[in-house]
Formats: structure tokens, C-alpha cells, sequence
């Protein structure tokens, strides 16, 4: 269905990338939201606060990002499209909620602005480094999704689409920002709301009744229904059968646990994004992401300068991971350089994926700045010599 | 033959779900019959009576009733109530808690609902321990008892709920035995058709695991021990309501008054200073499906 | 138009990132150009050196920082002092003559001054600097178009400074003009 006119900021706007999520959230029908105030990432829930209630929606600050990261759960059963915000220790808070709603199959959308860290580290500097948290941070196996904008015009369109991908798969999509694209503003093109194709929630259509809460449709995803209309149905974090209840044992943990893995993995060809830019032919492929993916291509222009024959890979979906295409890559280039403000997360996700067929050539720095250039046009040359 | 009847509790259970985990004697049972009842005599409908419990013996209370129910995270049963009622203002949300999962882990959560006046039923079964992981202290475990984890006896002080859910903002504040079944259901009762952070504590045995742990007999003696420390002082100071070990145990409603809600507060705001450019929040509809 | 880099740096508190916003925001939306804005963000408070960067480019742009400034606005003596060793050898130094005295320049680098906090005195409203900046900038540099700019603060600055900032922008820019004229 197309997006409801009356959340959608239409025309050109010079924005940074926190105020366009939040307006891609608007545009979304995102009409609840929670937060608790964390640099760099509190100008999404700024402008939230001021525009919702003018658009009918509802913002609450609450005590912390536990009640955050549950409240917005909570009203996504209400029935509202829902999201919070949060930047590095605030995510750690929240792992334990992802968790509940992936297993719970909550779809419901989450934005960590990365800053350096562990822990306080650099609250007003960049980082990628909760890459593999976004993936692995809340115990047990679940899977989400986790999308990496790299500009404001970006974080407007995959915080749309992180809504859209929630409802379609009734799961966490996180976007997962940096302080850089945050912070940056740049023009964002907000179409007209009949140009925006918004996700409806898996309404279901049977009867209370006959209808079985978690018994997934061929897409392996359950419908939903919404509390409050006779459904009398239990939502629960334990192990729980397809009405809903728990029910402790392997067999159900097996069916359940394989299902939230499998309707992500199985859908992954629908699911995954990326962005290619002259692989064909090329001897190394430069594999980034965020705000490296743009740094990335300064070297890449110095590379080409050189006569280096270079490609471009950007990650869109983190996660899932595009094992596939990356596997393909690594059939025809010599390397494939992997440059991400951590010290090693989704370059172990290419080396895993390239399997030794060809050379994964990490390129690491700790945060606080963006790479030099220079540093990875090192990586590039040192494959083509 | 003689008609069978069906019990008038059952229709608001989750039948197909029992027996319950609860042990013998758990105080947890008494407490939800009573609930039922106050669903009975209130005149709710029940489709918009929403449970939301957190984790342990009592967090088992929502997957029991025959309502829409969410059982959460440890100590986070508020929030997500809080974030229920902002999203879908037509529900009423009734939040089941036990004393840990309230008051310790949940406790930041518990001072903020009552404070920012959630609209929100909070009944808190106090039992003095954690039933779920075998009897650890509570917050509200009084010295010495003896618990798991204070094997020589507890000596912290402990939360006296009553008075930090009023002096924290609640608009109505109460306390009874699983002894007062009668004034208990009717408080539940009352509590239901107010608004506002509304708290009933309810002391209730757990002999699996305090009582005997600390040599007090049956859930029966308990009973008898509940009539016979109890006093009724309605409208007491709460500050004169703290619990110590097998003293008096002052119940009644002591606290019902009203304020504004959150939500009402918020929408007084954004009129004020908006006008006629404030859009109030529409309860979520369901669109047209793919 | 090749890529251009500007820094804009003032004390906290001068309406340094507002000048960098309309500076970037008047390419980007009304020249049909691509503009990025970056901002050194810290826990300082008012009062100390900070600093807007804005690159502006025909093509889209990758790299988002400023590295070699070719353009630069200072609007206190301690942006100065920290930020001009950054500027190119043959870039274009944009001051208010009453609060920067640039000592120790490349022969290269071309100053544009103007009394600014004067005219902000006269109009008014001393908070008017920056955008007595901005228009100085446009007419000095020929970056972004005085339409542009000009719709660029009105958008930008709180509804009831409107009239107020436009006077601002018009008098830097007129300046800006006269001096450019009298220089060629």
C-alpha cells in the first residue's frame, strides 16, 4: 500500500542522516516511538519528539533503554508501527529486547548510531564496531536484519524500508548507523507519498478461534493479529508452540528456533541489497560498507588513477550476508580488501564466506576518525603488485 | 444425575493450560481467583483487558488467563505496558508482577510508571523471594529470614511498596492478604474502574520454598498467621505500613486519588501549546491486507 | 565546477554550523549541485573554536571531509590561530575584520575583509554575524548564487528573524560586491 500522505515530507530538504530516519520512520506510518537521550544518536528522537504530534503520533522518553527497547515492542502489539534509537552502551542495554522480539516475532525497528567504544569509548566519534553485536548481541540463535545507510538520503530510504522488511518478516530490523552518517547533512529527496510503497502488517484474516498465533504461512512467517479483538491470544519469550503457548521441550525449541533462523535464510535472496560497481574484470574488489564504503571509493579512483583494475562492493543488508554473491566474487578477483572502522567483524564474515579461494585483505582502524584513503589504496596496490 | 456446573472461574482461564506450575498452597492461585472475580463484577469488556507479567512464579499469571497476554523480560512488564497502553489507549492494562521481578530488577521501571502516572493496574504478589529459581532474598525479604542466597539470615533493608508506589505518584495504593480474598477481589474491583498508576500489593505465601526454608509451617498456618497480624487502616500513612519479620501486617486501601494520566497530561500539553495543529493519536486500524 | 572545500570556523555559540548549513543547503537545493556538510561534534561547551565544513561538488560526493580547505571563513581569532595552517597556499581567507588580525599567511592566499560585527552592531542584532558572513562569502567567492543563498537563509533561520537575517544577508553581500569590483 502506498505510504499515508500525512507523515511524509515531501520535497527537497538538507538534512543529516539522524533527522532523515526519523523522517523515513514518519513516512514508514511509524506513530510510536520510545527513546532515552544518547549521543550521537538523539537527534532521531529530537525531531520525532517535535513533529509526531502533528502527525498523531506518540513519543515517550522513558527511564532507560530497557524500558525503550520494550515499550516500543509493547506498542508494536498495541498495533502502531514503532521504533527506537540508541547509540553503543544503550545498545548493549537493549540486546536482551531484540532477543525478546525475535523470539516473540515482533516487527519492530531499532537505529544504533555506532560510536567508538567498548563501553563509553567515544561518544561523539565514529565507529562500526557493533556490526557483529547487531548480529550476535542477544543470547540464543535468532536472526534479524540489519541494514547500513551511507548517507542522509539513505538513512530517509532503508529506515522506510527497515519498517517494510519488519512487517514482511514479522522480525527486528536494525539500522545500523555511524556518528559520520549521522551527523552529516546533505539533500534528501523525500518523494510524494503516493510514490512510497509502505508494508501493511500480516493482519490475519481467520476468526478468533481459528487462528493459531505462531503458525507460520508458506513464507515460514506467522500473521498477526492485533491485542484487544477478542483474539485472547499469549504472546511469550519462552519456547512456545503455534498457539502461542510454552512449551519447554526439544522438539518445539527445534521447530520454533529452526523457524526464526530459516524464514530469514530462506528469504535471503528477497531480503538481501547491495550495491556493485565494476567487478567485472576487476583484480580486487573493495568490500565496505557505511561511511568507509564512501571513503573506500577516493582510493578507489587513486587505485584506477594507477591502472589498478578495481571494483566496488557495498553492503547494504549486513545482515543477512550476501554469502553467495561474495563466493562468486571470490571466483574471479585476486582479493577482496575489507576496510570497516573496527578491528575485524564483516571482513571475518568475507574471509568465512571467500573460504581461502582468494586473499581477504582486512583493512582495520579503531574508530574515532575515518580511514585515510591512502590506507586502503595501500591494500589495494599491495594485491596488485 | 445431578447437572453438572462449570466452575465461574474457568471461563476466564486458559483451561487447556492447566494445572498450573504453581506449588500447593502458592498464593499466586488465590490471587488470580480474586482477579476473575473483580473481572466478573466490573463491567469491562474483556476483549480490552489486557495482562502483561514479567518473569517468575507470579510472571506465569498472564499465560493462565484467558485474556490477550504477554508474558516479557525480567522487570520489564511496565515498559512494556506502558508502551501497550500508548500505542492502544482503549485497553485496559493490567500489569502482575511478583516482588522481584517488580521491585529489584524492575524497580527503575516501577518508580517511573508511578511517577509519569502510566495508566496501569499494577498488582504485585509478595511472597519475600524468588519462587522461580528457588528462594533467593527479594528486596522485600525482611531479616533474618533465611533465603538461598542469605543462608545466615537476610539483613538488608528491605522496600516497604506501598510507600514507594505513593510516594513515587501512584493515585491508588492498597495492600491485602491472600487471607482478605473478599477485600482483596473488591480493591481489584475498584482499582479496575480507576486510572492512573494503580498498585495493590498482596502478601502471599510461598511454602514450597520461604516457609519452609524458614520452619513457618503450612500455607494453612500462614492463613491464620495473615488474620491474626493483620490490621485494616484504611487511608493509613504508608510510611507506618513497612513489613518486618512476622510482625503486623497493615492492609486497606491507603492511597486513591487522581491526577492526570501520562496520556492525558501529554495531550493537555501538546493542545495548549498547539492548538489546532496538534494531532491527537488515532488507535491503530487494521489496512487493507496484501 | 571542480570540487570545492570550505571551512567555516568561529567560537561555539556564532552560528558556525547555521553558516555552513545555508552555505551547503543553497547548493544543494537551489544550484543543482551536490553538497555534504560535516561538523566536529564534542562534549565542548560555548565559548570554544568550532568548526562546519562543507564540500561542494557538480558530481556526487564520496568523500565527505575537508582536508585542504581552498575556501575559509574565520569569525574569532582562535579559529584562526587553529584552523588556517589547513588552508591552501593559494586559498581564499574570508575574516571579520574586527575580531581577526591573520598573521603569518602564505603569499598565496588571498583575504577578503569585513567589519561584520559592526554591521550586526548597526542592524541590530549582534547575532546577525554569521549570516553577514554567509552573504560576504557568496558575493566574495561566487559558490553558490546570491538567489540561492539568500532563499537558503530564509528557510533556515527561526520565522520571526527572517526580515532581520535577510538585512544581514544583504549587507554582507553588497559589501562583498564593492569590494570584489574594487579588487579586479
Amino acid at each position: 500500500m502506498k505510504a499515508d500522505p500525512k507523515g511524509v515530507l515531501t520535497g527537497s530538504h538538507y538534512l543529516d542522516g539522524d533527522h532523515a530516519c526519523s523522517e523515513g520512520a514518519l513516512a514508514a506510518g511509524c506513530r510510536f516511538a520510545a527513546g532515552y537521550p544518547i549521543t550521537p544518536s538523539t537527534e532521531v528522537v529530537e525531531r520525532i519528539a517535535a513533529r509526531f504530534p502533528l502527525v498523531g503520533g506518540t513519543f515517550i522518553q522513558l527511564e532507560d533503554e530497557l524500558a525503550a527497547s520494550i515499550a516500543v515492542i509493547g506498542g508494536v502489539w498495541g498495533g502502531a508501527k514503532a521504533l527506537t534509537v540508541t547509540s553503543g552502551p544503550g545498545f548493549s542495554l537493549m540486546m536482551e529486547h531484540i532477543g525478546f522480539a525475535a523470539m516473540t516475532e515482533t516487527p519492530v525497528v531499532y537505529i544504533d548510531v555506532q560510536r567508538g567504544g567498548p563501553s563509553t569509548g567515544l561518544p561523539t566519534l565514529a565507529a562500526q564496531a557493533d556490526m557483529m553485536q547487531a548480529r550476535w548481541g542477544s543470547h540464543g540463535d535468532y536472526r534479524l536484519i540489519a541494514l547500513c545507510p551511507n548517507s542522509p538520503q539513505e538513512c530517509f530510504d532503508l529506515t522506510l524500508e527497515a519498517f517494510n522488511l519488519a512487517e514482511q518478516y514479522r522480525v527486528p530490523v536494525v539500522v545500523m548507523l555511524d556518528e559520520v552518517v549521522g551527523h552529516m547533512t546533505e539533500k534528501v529527496v523525500i518523494p510524494p507519498a503516493e510514490q512510497l510503497e509502505v508494508t501493511p502488517r500480516r493482519w490475519t484474516d481467520k476468526p478468533p478461534g481459528e487462528f493459531l498465533p505462531f503458525a507460520p504461512r508458506e513464507d515460514l512467517v506467522p500473521d498477526l493479529c492485533m491485542f484487544g479483538e477478542g483474539y485472547r491470544f499469549h504472546v511469550t519469550g519462552l519456547t512456545h508452540d503455534e498457539r502461542g503457548y510454552p512449551a519447554m521441550n526439544a522438539p518445539t525449541q527445534e521447530r520454533l528456533v529452526r523457524r526464526l533462523v530459516d524464514k530469514i535464510e530462506k528469504n535471503a535472496d528477497k531480503i538481501l541489497r547491495w550495491e556493485e560497481k565494476d567487478t567485472e574484470g576487476a583484480e580486487v574488489v573493495i568490500v565496505s560498507y557505511g561511511i568507509t564504503s564512501r571513503v573506500a571509493q577516493r582510493a578507489v579512483e587513486m587505485a584506477r588513477e594507477k591502472g589498478v583494475k578495481v571494483g566496488s562492493f557495498r553492503l547494504i543488508t549486513a545482515w543477512p550476508f550476501p554469502h553467495k554473491r561474495i563466493a562468486e566474487l571470490s571466483r574471479s578477483v585476486k582479493s577482496l580488501v575489507v576496510p570497516e572502522l573496527n578491528l575485524g567483524q564483516m571482513s571475518l564474515e568475507v574471509e568465512r564466506t571467500v573460504a581461502g579461494r582468494c586473499r581477504t585483505i582486512p583493512v582495520l582502524h579503531a574508530g574515532g576518525a575515518v580511514h585515510r584513503p591512502e590506507a586502503i589504496l595501500e591494500a589495494i596496490m599491495e594485491v596488485a603488485r | 444425575m445431578s447437572e453438572q456446573r462449570e466452575h465461574p472461574v474457568n471461563k476466564f482461564l486458559r483451561m487447556d493450560r492447566m494445572p498450573s506450575i504453581w506449588c500447593p498452597g502458592c498464593g499466586i492461585g488465590t490471587t488470580v481467583n480474586c482477579f476473575t472475580r473483580a473481572l466478573t463484577e466490573c463491567d469491562k469488556d474483556l476483549d480490552k483487558v489486557a495482562v502483561v507479567s514479567g518473569i517468575g512464579c507470579t510472571g506465569r499469571v498472564a499465560g493462565y488467563l484467558n485474556l490477550d497476554s504477554f508474558h516479557t523480560t525480567h522487570g520489564r512488564a511496565l515498559p512494556f505496558a506502558t508502551g501497550l497502553k500508548v500505542a492502544n489507549p482503549e485497553l485496559d492494562v493490567v500489569v502482575y508482577s511478583g516482588d522481584g521481578d517488580l521491585s529489584a530488577i524492575g524497580g527503575n521501571h516501577f518508580i517511573h510508571a508511578a511517577r509519569r502516572n502510566s495508566d496501569i493496574l499494577c498488582i504485585c504478589v509478595n511472597n519475600f523471594t524468588y519462587g522461580m529459581t528457588g528462594g533467593q532474598v527479594t528486596p522485600t525479604t525482611p531479616e533474618p529470614a533465611i533465603a538461598s542466597t542469605t543462608p545466615y539470615g537476610a539483613f538488608e533493608p528491605t522496600f516497604n511498596l506501598p510507600h514507594l508506589a505513593a510516594s513515587s505518584g501512584a493515585t491508588y495504593v492498597a495492600r491485602w492478604t491472600t487471607f482478605h480474598v473478599r477485600q482483596l477481589a473488591r480493591s481489584m474491583r475498584d482499582a479496575l474502574s480507576k486510572k492512573g498508576f494503580r498498585f495493590i500489593e498482596v502478601i502471599a505465601p510461598c511454602p514450597t520454598l520461604y516457609l519452609r526454608r524458614n520452619r513457618l509451617g503450612e500455607a494453612l498456618h500462614e492463613m491464620r498467621f495473615y488474620k491474626e497480624k493483620s490490621v485494616i487502616k484504611h487511608g493509613a500513612d504508608t510510611r507506618e505500613a513497612a513489613l518486618d519479620y512476622r510482625g503486623q501486617i497493615v492492609v486497606g486501601t491507603f492511597v486513591d486519588t487522581r491526577r492526570p494520566t501520562w496520556l492525558e497530561a501529554m495531550n493537555k500539553r501538546m493542545s495548549t501549546v498547539l492548538g489546532e495543529k496538534f494531532v491527537p493519536y488515532a488507535l491503530p486500524t487494521r489496512e487493507p491486507k496484501v | 565546477m571542480a570540487l570545492n572545500e570550505i571551512k567555516i570556523g568561529g567560537l561555539g555559540g556564532q552560528g558556525v554550523i547555521l553558516a555552513g548549513i545555508i552555505i551547503g543547503k543553497a547548493a544543494a537545493l537551489y544550484d543543482d549541485k551536490h553538497s555534504t556538510l560535516t561538523q566536529a561534534f564534542g562534549p565542548e561547551a560555548r565559548g570554544s573554536a568550532c568548526s562546519a565544513q562543507v564540500v561542494i561538488d557538480d558530481q556526487a560526493i564520496a568523500y565527505p571531509y575537508v582536508t585542504r580547505p581552498s575556501y575559509m571563513v574565520t569569525m574569532s581569532q582562535d579559529a584562526f590561530a587553529k584552523f588556517s595552517p589547513e588552508l591552501r597556499e593559494d586559498g581564499v581567507l574570508i575574516i571579520d575584520e574586527d575580531l581577526v588580525k591573520p598573521t603569518g599567511l602564505p603569499p598565496g592566499v588571498k583575504v577578503f575583509g569585513i567589519p561584520a560585527t559592526r554591521y550586526a552592531e548597526e542592524i541590530g542584532r549582534k547575532q546577525v554575524l554569521n549570516i553577514i558572513m554567509v552573504g560576504f562569502f557568496t558575493a566574495v567567492t561566487g559558490l553558490v548564487s546570491e538567489q540561492g543563498t539568500r532563499k537558503a537563509v530564509a528557510e533556515s533561520v527561526p520565522g520571526n528573524t527572517v526580515e532581520l537575517n535577510l538585512r544581514a544577508f544583504e549587507r554582507g553581500f553588497a559589501y562583498g560586491k564593492e569590494l570584489r569590483a574594487q579588487r579586479s
